[in-house]
Parts: structure tokens; C-alpha cells; sequence
């Protein structure tokens, strides 16, 4: 891990949705250590900010693959970035998706918005290696249609089940309607021997995570992926303090566990 | 509600019932089964039965004057089909139509009733599964009420995960 931006190339960039891009970035010299799925880099655009933003996918040890929605300066300024442009990348940052506790469990992989993307490659890990793992279940839930990630991927997802529902569905959706955990229904999984991989929005989180403890899934095997904002992400400043957690450094994957205390109280 | 182990049964719905009620209950189920797009009733309408989904989806409607009917959940196999017929007024406050074909145990609600009132320990059991189900759409509504994917703070497209 080094402490300064080393310089990233945009090599490809796609219009994921009308606010969101997924850009692939190839170092100019020296490449940043190996992403682990769940982990997170800080992302420069120059002249403008630094922030964090997970790995969407992890191609090959050198090239890094995030997914932005423009929501804010920083953001909006890595989804204007043009292929050849430059970016500063420190990295990699934070807790994994740990998959080698989910072995032999079914899996949930539930993801809430543009949660979808720090959960894509942990699905691809898992598809790569198939065989090691019970049924996996991938539910996603968005805004609207519009909003919903990574759609062309779902047929490779939906075996043994995936689904996607929306909130507000336009004229066009012929998906679900409703929100995440309703799909939850219909999912294939044995709650005492599964594993949840969650991510989205904090109280979607505590909304799934609820659903599933009531179903009957170990807290401790339901991941969450949380956010603070982050700085200086080396453990250092404080800006991403969650009670006693650094969460750039004891998160953003955090064992649900370790976080229901901390998100369902109401000041810290 | 029970823990699943292998997706929903085709009764998941019902599965919360003690065995000897369920068995009597299903002994007035008739089998049912509609082609896509099959409008299977009406807001509005009268109540007078239920179903149980066995399979496909039914997405719950309303209609909204100048934009026809705008879905507000879909739901699919296991899943307790219309609730209106239990307590007055009795008329159904969606619409219901098939998404693709669907398989689905049938009910006949006055029928159902009078097994309720003949055997009230039935009817308290029916009705605590039917409740549970009431609860559960709620919880779904309020939870998209509090706009799941955008936390508050956010601009209206939502921000990161
Ligand atoms: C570990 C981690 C991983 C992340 N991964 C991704 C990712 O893969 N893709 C992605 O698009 N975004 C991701 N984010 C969120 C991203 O960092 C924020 O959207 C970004 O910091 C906003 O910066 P800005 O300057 O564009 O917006 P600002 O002008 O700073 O803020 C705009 C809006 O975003 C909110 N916001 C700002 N920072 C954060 C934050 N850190 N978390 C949540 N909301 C924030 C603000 O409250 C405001 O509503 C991640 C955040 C963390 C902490
Ligand atoms: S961002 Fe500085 S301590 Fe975590």
C-alpha cells in the first residue's frame, strides 16, 4: 500500500446508467498491490478531490475497475473522465467480502443501488469457483429501472436464482416491483447454513439484515459493507470513525454482529 | 414466520398452520391456473376469494387516473394472494394481474369463513397467518416510503452505496 496517489490511466469507460460509469484504469508505471473483493481505493481527480470508491471488479492483478455514480464535485468529475485521462489511486484499502467462512454455505448476495458494484466481484469469485459453495442467490434492488446496475449480467447471475426489483417501475419494467427483501421469498437458501453478503444504503442494510435474522441466518454470517467519509483511509484522521470501528481500516466490511449495536443506536 | 430451507413451498403462505388445519383448509382449495396477462380482479370489485400462488407472478395494481394502471408490488410463488375478503367492506383496494402464466390454490372466501366460524382455533390460526401477511406487505410499504436506496441528505438520485 503506498501512502501517494500513484498515476492511473483511464484505458475504457461505459455509461452504466444515466448517472453512473464504470471506468478501467491501468497504471502508468508501478502497480498498486491486488484488490480483494469488498475492498476500496481513493480515488484523485485532480484538481477537484479524493474519494473512495470500491472495486467493481478485479480483471487481473494491475487493472482496476470501479463503478461511480455522480452524486457530488469528486464524483461527478471521475464520470466525466474520458479514456486517457489520468486519476491518482491509493489503495488497496479496508476489509474483503470474507468468502472463505461462506464455504460450503448457500449464499445471498443482496444489494441495494449502486451497492451492486463492491458485491460484483465477489459474485464473479464465486461463479469462478462454483463447486465450493452452495446455491447462490443474487438479489438486487433499485430506485427505478433506471437506476439498476449491470442488468446484461444478470442472465450469467440468475442461475440458480437471481432477481432484480425496483420501487418505481416505468412503463417499460417487467420485473418485480417492491422492495429488496421481498424477493427474499423466493430465494433458495438454507438460513442455518448460509452466508449474506450485504450492500446498499445503511438502512437497507438494517432493513435486509433484520428480514434475514428472522429467517434464521446467523448474525455473524451476514456481511455488511459500511461507509463513513473517508480522509486520509489509513486509519489515522478519524473521519470514518462508527463507535469503536476505523471503518477504512476495520471496515467497510464489517460482520452484522459486530455492526447492529452501532447502527441501530441513535447518536454516537 | 417459518425458516425456509428450499425456496418457498408452493403453500408457503399457509405452511404457518398446524397440519390438521391446513389439511382441512386445502381440502376447499380448487387447482387454478391463468395465462399471462389475465386481469384476476378488479380494485373495487368484490372480494369473494383467495388464492395461494403456486407459481409465475401477479403484480398488484392501482389505477391512476390518465396513466391506466401503475404496479405497486408484484408477488410471486407462496405468496397469499387478496386479504380484502376477511374484513368488510370486502372489495378488493387492488388490482391483480398475471405476469405469465400462474398456477394457484383457489379459495372460496365464504367458504372459508364458515370453516372459520365452525372451528374458531382454525380461525385463529387462519387469521394470525393472514395478519402476518398484512404485516409483512406494510412493513414493505413503509420501508419504501422511507425511500430504501436514497438516504435522507441525499440528492434525489441517491449517493453511493
Ligand atoms: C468504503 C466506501 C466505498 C465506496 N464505494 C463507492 C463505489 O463503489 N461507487 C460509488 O459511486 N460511490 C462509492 N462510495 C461513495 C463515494 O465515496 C461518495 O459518493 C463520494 O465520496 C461523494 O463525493 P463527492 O465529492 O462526489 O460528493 P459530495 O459533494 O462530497 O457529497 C454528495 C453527496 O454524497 C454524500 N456522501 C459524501 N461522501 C459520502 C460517503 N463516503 N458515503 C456516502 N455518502 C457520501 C453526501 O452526504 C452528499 O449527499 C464509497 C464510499 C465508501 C466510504
Ligand atoms: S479515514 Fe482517516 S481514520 Fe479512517
Amino acid at each position: 500500500m503506498t501512502l501517494a496517489p500513484l498515476p492511473y490511466r483511464v484505458v475504457d469507460r461505459r455509461d452504466e446508467t444515466h448517472d453512473t460509469v464504470t471506468l478501467v484504469l491501468e497504471p502508468a508505471g508501478e502497480a498498486l498491490s491486488p484488490f480483494a473483493p469488498g475492498q476500496f481505493a481513493m480515488l484523485y481527480a485532480f484538481g477537484v478531490g479524493e474519494v473512495p470508491v470500491s472495486v467493481s471488479r478485479t480483471p487481473d492483478a494491475r487493472r482496476l475497475t470501479h463503478t461511480v455514480r455522480a452524486v457530488g464535485a469528486v464524483t461527478r468529475a471521475l464520470c466525466g473522465l474520458r479514456t486517457g485521462a489520468w486519476v491518482g489511486v491509493r489503495g488497496p484499502f479496508g476489509t474483503c467480502w470474507d468468502l472463505a467462512a461462506a464455504r460450503g454455505h448457500d449464499l445471498l448476495v443482496i444489494a441495494g443501488g449502486i451497492g451492486l458494484a463492491p458485491l460484483r466481484p465477489l459474485i464473479d469469485a464465486v461463479l469462478a469457483d462454483a463447486r465450493e459453495y452452495g446455491r447462490l442467490n443474487v438479489l438486487a434492488g433499485a430506485r427505478s429501472p433506471r437506476e439498476l446496475l449491470y442488468q446484461d449480467e444478470f442472465p450469467a447471475w440468475g442461475r440458480p436464482f437471481g432477481a432484480a426489483t425496483v420501487d418505481r417501475p416505468d412503463d417499460d419494467w417487467t420485473g418485480r416491483v417492491g422492495v429488496v427483501t421481498t424477493l427474499l421469498g423466493e430465494a433458495r437458501f438454507t438460513p442455518a447454513d448460509t452466508t449474506a453478503f450485504v450492500c446498499g444504503p445503511e438502512v437497507m442494510m438494517r432493513v435486509t439484515a433484520r428480514d434475514l435474522l428472522h429467517r434464521g441466518v446467523r448474525p455473524d454470517r451476514v456481511q455488511v459493507s459500511l461507509e463513513r467519509n473517508m480522509r486520509c483511509a489509513t486509519g489515522h484522521c478519524g473521519h470514518c470513525q462508527l463507535g469503536p470501528l476505523l471503518l477504512c481500516r476495520d471496515g467497510p466490511v464489517v460482520g452484522y454482529d459486530r455492526a447492529e449495536p452501532l447502527l441501530t443506536v441513535r447518536e454516537l | 414466520m417459518t425458516p425456509q430451507t428450499d425456496g418457498p413451498t408452493a403453500e408457503a403462505a399457509l405452511t404457518a398452520l398446524p397440519a390438521e388445519h391446513r389439511t382441512r383448509l386445502m381440502a376447499l382449495a380448487r387447482e387454478a391456473a391463468f395465462p399471462g396477462a389475465t386481469r384476476i380482479f378488479e380494485e373495487g370489485g368484490e372480494a369473494d376469494r383467495f388464492w395461494v400462488i403456486r407459481s409465475g407472478t401477479v403484480a398488484l395494481d392501482v389505477h391512476v387516473p390518465g396513466r391506466g394502471q401503475a404496479v405497486v408490488e408484484t408477488i410471486g410463488r407462496g405468496a397469499l394472494l387478496g386479504w380484502s375478503w376477511l374484513c368488510p367492506p370486502r372489495r378488493w383496494h387492488l388490482g391483480a394481474e398475471t405476469r405469465g402464466p400462474v398456477r394457484a390454490w383457489e379459495f372460496d372466501a365464504a367458504a372459508v369463513r364458515g370453516l372459520c366460524s365452525e372451528r374458531p382455533e382454525l380461525g385463529l390460526a387462519l387469521v394470525t397467518v393472514v395478519a402476518e401477511t398484512i404485516g409483512d406487505r406494510l412493513r414493505a410499504t413503509r420501508t419504501r416510503l422511507l425511500d430504501l436506496y436514497g438516504p435522507p441528505g441525499s440528492p434525489g438520485n441517491g449517493t453511493g452505496p
